[in-house]
C-alpha cells in the first residue's frame, strides 16, 4: 500500500467533450471539497463552442490557502478521446490516470511512470441505465464518485450535494447517488486504497462562499441602484448581464403590481448598449453595460462623449484574450492601456481592478456612486477568470445605513436658490461641476448636453481660451479623482527592502504564493497591489522607494507598467515586467521563476518540480 | 462664435394655455445657411409644442451630428438637449426613454445621420416602440462636408457640382413602414400648414413616431436637376391627407364624407382628424401605405402627409413591464434589497 503523500494539496483535471453536462457534475464535486472545508478553486478552460470540442475542469486543492492556478496535474480524468494523448502526457510523473477502458486504450499511449486507471464507465452506465441521454449523463458522475473515492473524501458530503443541486427534481436524485457509488464501487474493488492524495476535512472555509465574479458584479449593480441594463452578447461578460437579470427579476419587482424597477434591454450592438447606459445615465438613472476586449473598442467613440460631456456611466469590462477576437473563452489583463485612454483626443479614464469576487460586488456597487460623483465613466476591470470561474469568497455585505451618492445634481428649489447656472462651471474649485436632470425646472437649469468645445455655460464655441480652460478644469477634476478611488493595499512592508512586487486584479492570489515560496528561500518582496487607475501618490512613494519592482500581469506588452512609466514618471529600470500571456491565469510558480531568473538563480525553476515518480502505486 | 438672438417680444404675443408665449420655446439663433430646410422645421417644431401647451422643460430633444442635428440648439431652449455621437442619437434616446417615461422626447436626425451611418440604431429604435418623435431632416447630401451625395440621394439626382447619384435611393419612411413603426410621415420642409399639424400628432402619439421631412440644402442640393431641391420637391408633391390635431374637448365642425376621412384617438382624449386626399390608399393599412410610396415614386411624386399609423401597440416601457414611476425616480429603499437578502443568497452559495 501506497504512503499518504499530500493532504489537502492537489489539482484534478477533468477532460471532457463540451456539451456533455460535465461543467455540472465537475462542479458538483469542487463544491464537496469546499462543504469539507478545504479551501478550493475551480476553473473551467473551455471553448468558443456549444457541442463537440475539449473542455477541461481543473481543480486546485490547497490548504494553504493558494488558489492561484498551478502548473502540474496530480490526477487527470480522462472522459474525451479528442484529446487523450495530450491529456496523459500532461499528468505529473507519479499521478494519477483515470479514463474509461470499456474500449481498449490505442497501444503505448499509457505511461509507465504514472498510475493509470482504468474504469469500464460506459460499459458500468450501459449496465445500469436505460436511457442513452442517461448513460451519457451518469457517467460523469461515475468518474466524481471514482475521484472522490481516489481521495477518500466523505461521500454524504457529495450525497448531499447532489440532493441540493436536484432540488425541485427529486426523482433525479436516487439515480446520480447510484451512480456515484457505482464509481465508488469499481475503484474500491479493483484498486489499492488509499491513493498518495487524500482531501481530509477542516474548517477553513468558515462563512465563506462560492461565486463566480460575474455574478458578485450583478449584485453589486443590483444593490448600487442599477436601473437601466444594456447589453449585447460577448463571452465572457454575458453571464454577467444576465446575472443581473435573474437577481433583479427576484428582487426588484414592485410587491404589489409585479412589474419590474428595473429596465433590461439586449442592445443591437455594443455601440447601442453603450448609448442607452449614457442616455439614462443623462437623464438621471443609474445605467451601466458589461462587455469585453472588442465591445471596448467598438464603445472608444462613446467614452469620449461621456468623459467630455461628463456624464456618469459604469461599464464593466470582463476580459478575455486579445488582440482581435483573440481567444475568446480564456483569460487575459489585456485592454489595460485601451480602457484607461479610450477613444481620441485627450481622453482617459478611471479604472477598478477587484481581486475577488466579493470585491467585485464591492466595486461595483461603489462604482455607481463613483461615475455619479465624478460625473465620468468608471470601468471596473474584471477578467474571464474572476467573471466565470467560481471562486471562495469572502461573504457578500451591506451596510444598510448607507445611502447613494448622487453627486452634484441640482433640483428645482437649488435652481431657484442660486444666482446662475452654468454646467461647466467649477463652482467647488474641484473641478467637478454641476449638473441637472431633464425636466427638473420649467424655465431654469436647462442646457445643451455635446461632444462639440463649449464654455462653461455650455454654450457651442471655438474660441481657444473657453476650450483650454474646459480642458484644464477636466485635468483638475482627474486629480480630484484620485481622492476617491480605492487605495493599494500594501503588506509585507520593511524597512530598507530594496525589491517589491506590484499586481493586481486576478493576478493577487498567484503574487502572493510566489512571494511565500520566495520568502522560504530568503528573498524577500513588499508587496503592493493596485486597485485604481489613476494611481494613488502611494504608488509613486513605492516606486520611489524601492531599485526593484516587479509589475506582474497577463499581457504581453506590460500594459500596467507602461501606464506606471507614463503617468507617475518613474525611472522604468526600475518596474521589471513578469508577464504570462498564455490565456490561462497565471501561476505563482511562474512568477516565481521569473523572478529568480530576474535575480540571477536560474537553476533550479519549480514549474519542472512536480515529478513524483518515486512513490508507487499498484493496480491490483 | 455665439449668437445672440434680440430679447425684445411683442408684449401683446400670443400666449398658450400654460401663459407662456412662442418666446419660451424659442433656441439660439441659428447658424446654418440662410434658407435652409432645417430652420423651417425648427420653427414648426416651436411652433407646435408652443400650441400643444406643453411645458417646455417636459421636452427632451437628441440628435446626431451633422447640420440636422445641429437644430436642437435652435429651437426649445428651455428643454435640455443632448447632440450625441454620429448615427447614434437612437440608442442615446432608448436610454433617457427608459429612464423617465414621463418626458417627450424629441430625435432629430439627417439622412447621413439615419440612412448611413446610424442605420442600425435608427431601425433597432422602430423594433422596439420608443414612444419618440423621430424627426429625419432629409437633404439627400452631407451639408456639413459640403455636399456629398447621402444614401437617400435619388438614382440620377445631380447635385451642385454636377455630380449625378448612381445608386439606390433608402425610402426612409418606407422603410419605417416596413419595420413595423407604428406612425409613418413624410412632409417637405416648404409646407409648413401640413408639417406643424403633423408634429404635434406625432408629439401626442402614444408610440414611435416618424416623419421624413424632405428639406431642401439650399447650398448644395438647391440646383437644376436635384431631386432634393425646393423647385423639385414643389413640383412633384403629392399630399395624401389633410391633417388637423384636435385637442380635448373641441368641437369638431367640419362635415367629412364617410370614407374619405379618419380618427386617430390619443391617450388622453385628443384626436387627429384626417382628411384623405388620395384614393388609392388607406391609412390604417400597412400594405396599402407600402404601395402608395413605391407608386408614388414611380410616378415620380413625393408623396407626403401621414402615410400610416396604428391604434395603440405596446411600447418598450410595456413590453418591458417596467414600474409606472419613471426609474429616475425611485428612490434608494425601492432599489436595494438590504442585507437580509444579501445573507439569504451567501447561503445560497455555501
Amino acid at each position: 500500500m501506497s504512503r499518504i503523500e499530500k493532504i489537502n494539496d492537489c489539482v484534478i483535471r477533468f477532460a471532457n467533450v463540451n456539451g456533455t453536462g460535465s461543467a455540472s457534475a465537475n462542479n458538483l464535486f469542487a463544491k464537496a471539497i469546499f462543504r469539507m472545508g478545504v479551501p478550493v478553486s475551480p476553473k473551467n478552460i473551455f471553448p468558443s463552442n456549444i457541442q463537440g470540442l475539449p473542455t477541461w475542469y481543473e481543480i486546485r486543492v490547497n490548504e494553504k490557502g493558494h488558489l492561484g492556478r498551478r502548473n502540474g496535474i496530480d490526477i487527470m480524468v480522462s472522459i474525451n478521446p479528442q484529446s487523450l494523448a495530450k491529456d496523459i502526457a500532461s499528468v505529473s510523473a507519479g499521478g494519477y490516470f483515470i479514463y474509461d477502458n470499456t474500449k481498449p486504450m490505442p497501444k503505448g499511449l499509457l505511461r509507465d511512470e504514472v498510475n493509470n486507471i482504468g474504469i469500464p464507465m460506459t460499459e458500468i452506465c450501459a449496465q445500469n441505465y436505460a436511457d442513452p441521454r442517461q448513460r451519457l449523463l451518469f457517467k460523469n458522475m461515475v468518474y466524481v464518485g471514482a475521484v472522490a473515492t481516489l481521495l477518500d473524501m466523505e461521500m454524504a458530503v457529495l450525497e448531499q450535494m447532489v440532493s441540493d443541486q436536484f432540488k425541485g427534481k427529486e426523482k433525479l436524485i436516487t439515480p446520480n447517488v447510484k451512480a456515484l457509488h457505482l464509481g465508488r464501487q469499481y475503484l474500491i474493488d479493483h484498486f489499492e486504497l488509499p491513493s498518495k492524495f487524500r482531501i481530509e476535512r477542516r474548517d477553513l472555509n468558515k462563512d465563506l462562499i462560492m461565486i463566480d465574479g460575474n455574478s458578485a458584479c450583478a449584485l453589486g449593480a443590483l444593490y448600487g441602484g442599477a436601473t437601466v441594463a444594456a447589453w449585447y452578447p460577448i463571452t465572457p461578460s454575458t453571464s454577467l448581464m444576465s446575472a443581473f437579470d435573474e437577481y433583479a427579476s427576484s428582487y426588484r419587482l414592485d410587491p404589489k403590481t409585479g412589474k419590474k424597477k428595473f429596465a433590461f434591454v439586449q442592445a443591437e450592438d455594443e455601440l447601442a448598449a453603450i448609448g442607452i447606459a449614457i442616455g439614462a445615465n443623462w437623464n438621471g438613472a443609474r445605467g451601466f453595460t458589461a462587455t469585453s476586449g472588442p465591445g471596448i473598442s467598438l464603445m472608444s467613440e462613446f467614452l469620449g462623449l461621456a468623459y467630455f460631456a461628463e456624464i456618469p456611466l459604469v461599464l464593466i469590462d470582463v476580459q478575455r484574450g486579445g488582440p482581435s477576437t483573440g481567444m475568446p473563452t480564456r483569460t487575459q489583463q489585456s485592454d489595460i492601456l485601451a480602457c484607461a485612454y479610450a477613444s481620441h483626443g485627450d481622453t482617459k479614464h478611471p479604472l477598478l481592478f477587484p481581486s475577488t469576487p466579493r470585491e467585485c460586488f464591492e466595486m461595483t456597487a461603489e462604482a455607481f456612486d463613483l461615475a455619479e460623483q465624478l460625473q465620468t465613466p468608471i470601468i471596473l476591470m474584471s477578467d474571464l477568470d474572476l467573471g466565470m470561474n467560481e471562486h471562495s469568497s469572502q461573504p457578500l455585505v451591506w451596510d444598510d445605513r448607507r445611502n447613494y451618492k448622487r453627486g452634484k445634481v441640482l433640483n428645482a428649489a437649488q435652481l431657484d436658490e442660486i444666482k446662475e447656472f452654468g454646467r461647466y462651471l467649477d463652482v467647488d474649485g474641484d473641478g467637478i461641476p454641476y449638473r441637472t436632470i431633464p425636466g427638473t425646472h420649467p424655465t431654469k437649469g436647462s442646457f445643451f448636453t455635446r461632444g462639440t468645445s463649449r464654455d462653461e455655460m455650455a454654450r457651442y464655441t471655438e474660441e481657444s481660451e473657453p476650450y483650454v480652460r474646459n480642458m484644464d478644469r477636466l485635468l483638475k477634476k482627474w486629480d480630484t479623482i484620485k481622492n476617491y478611488l480605492p487605495a493599494p493595499e500594501w503588506q509585507n512592508q520593511e524597512q530598507e527592502n530594496k525589491m517589491g512586487m506590484l499586481y493586481f486584479g486576478t493576478s493577487e492570489s498567484s503574487s502572493l504564493e510566489a512571494a511565500d515560496l520566495l520568502e522560504e528561500k530568503g528573498i524577500h518582496l513588499d508587496l503592493g497591489r493596485i486597485r485604481a487607475f489613476p494611481f494613488h501618490p502611494s504608488i509613486a512613494d513605492f516606486i520611489q522607494d524601492h531599485q526593484k519592482i516587479f509589475v506582474v500581469e497577463q499581457n504581453r506588452d506590460a500594459q500596467m507598467r507602461t501606464l506606471l512609466i507614463n503617468e507617475l514618471d518613474v525611472d522604468p529600470a526600475r518596474l521589471i515586467p513578469v508577464l504570462n500571456y498564455d490565456g490561462l491565469p497565471i501561476t505563482g510558480m511562474l512568477i516565481h521563476d521569473k523572478i529568480m531568473e530576474h535575480i540571477g538563480y536560474a537553476s533550479t525553476t519549480l514549474t519542472d518540480q512536480h515529478d513524483l515518480r518515486k512513490t508507487s502505486f499498484s493496480a491490483s | 462664435m455665439t449668437y445672440v438672438k434680440p430679447a425684445f417680444r411683442h408684449p401683446e404675443a400670443a400666449k398658450n394655455k400654460l401663459g407662456y408665449t412662442r418666446k419660451e420655446y424659442e433656441g439660439a439663433l441659428s447658424t446654418l445657411c440662410a434658407g435652409c430646410g432645417h430652420d423651417s422645421i425648427s420653427a414648426a417644431i416651436v411652433q407646435g409644442i408652443f400650441e400643444l401647451s406643453i411645458p417646455p422643460h417636459r421636452v427632451a430633444k437628441l440628435s446626431g451630428i451633422g447640420c440636422s442635428s445641429k437644430t436642437p440648439t435652435y429651437f426649445l431652449g428651455n428643454s435640455h438637449g443632448f447632440n450625441s455621437v454620429h448615427g447614434r442619437m437612437p440608442s442615446v434616446a432608448t436610454g433617457a426613454y427608459l429612464a423617465n417615461k414621463d418626458l417627450i422626447y424629441l430625435g432629430v436626425s439627417g439622412d447621413g445621420d439615419s440612412a448611413s451611418i446610424g442605420m442600425g440604431q435608427f431601425v433597432h429604435a422602430i423594433r422596439r416602440n420608443l414612444n419618440m418623435v423621430y424627426i429625419v431632416m432629409n437633404n439627400g447630401c452631407y451639408g456639413l462636408t459640403k455636399g456629398q451625395d447621402s444614401a437617400t440621394a435619388d438614382p440620377g439626382s445631380i447635385n451642385k457640382s454636377g455630380h449625378t447619384n448612381l445608386f439606390e435611393t433608402i425610402d426612409m419612411a418606407g422603410m419605417a413602414l416596413e419595420l413595423g413603426a407604428s406612425f409613418v410621415a413624410r412632409s417637405f420642409s416648404g409646407d409648413k400648414e401640413q408639417l406643424i399639424p403633423l408634429i404635434k400628432a406625432a408629439v401626442s402619439f402614444p408610440g414611435f413616431a416618424f416623419i421624413d421631412v424632405i428639406s431642401p440644402c439650399v447650398t448644395f442640393n438647391n440646383n437644376k436637376g436635384s431631386t432634393k431641391s425646393y423647385d423639385y420637391v414643389r413640383d412633384h408633391l403629392e399630399t395624401v391627407a389633410e391633417l388637423d390635431f384636435v385637442p380635448l374637448a373641441e368641437e369638431i365642425t367640419s362635415d367629412i364624407a364617410s370614407g374619405e376621412s379618419g380618427r386617430i384617438t390619443m391617450h388622453d382624449g385628443t384626436y387627429l382628424q384626417i382628411n384623405k386626399l388620395a384614393l388609392d390608399w388607406d391609412p390604417t393599412d400597412r400594405i396599402s401605405s407600402l404601395t402608395k410610396i413605391h407608386r408614388s415614386r414611380m410616378n415620380q411624386e413625393v408623396v407626403t402627409g401621414l402615410l400610416y399609423y396604428e391604434a395603440e401597440r405596446k411600447n418598450l416601457h410595456d413590453i418591458l413591464n417596467t414600474v409606472d414611476t419613471p426609474l429616475n425616480a425611485l428612490e434608494y429603499y425601492e432599489l436595494c434589497p438590504g442585507n437580509s437578502v444579501l445573507q439569504t443568497i451567501n447561503a445560497e452559495l455555501r
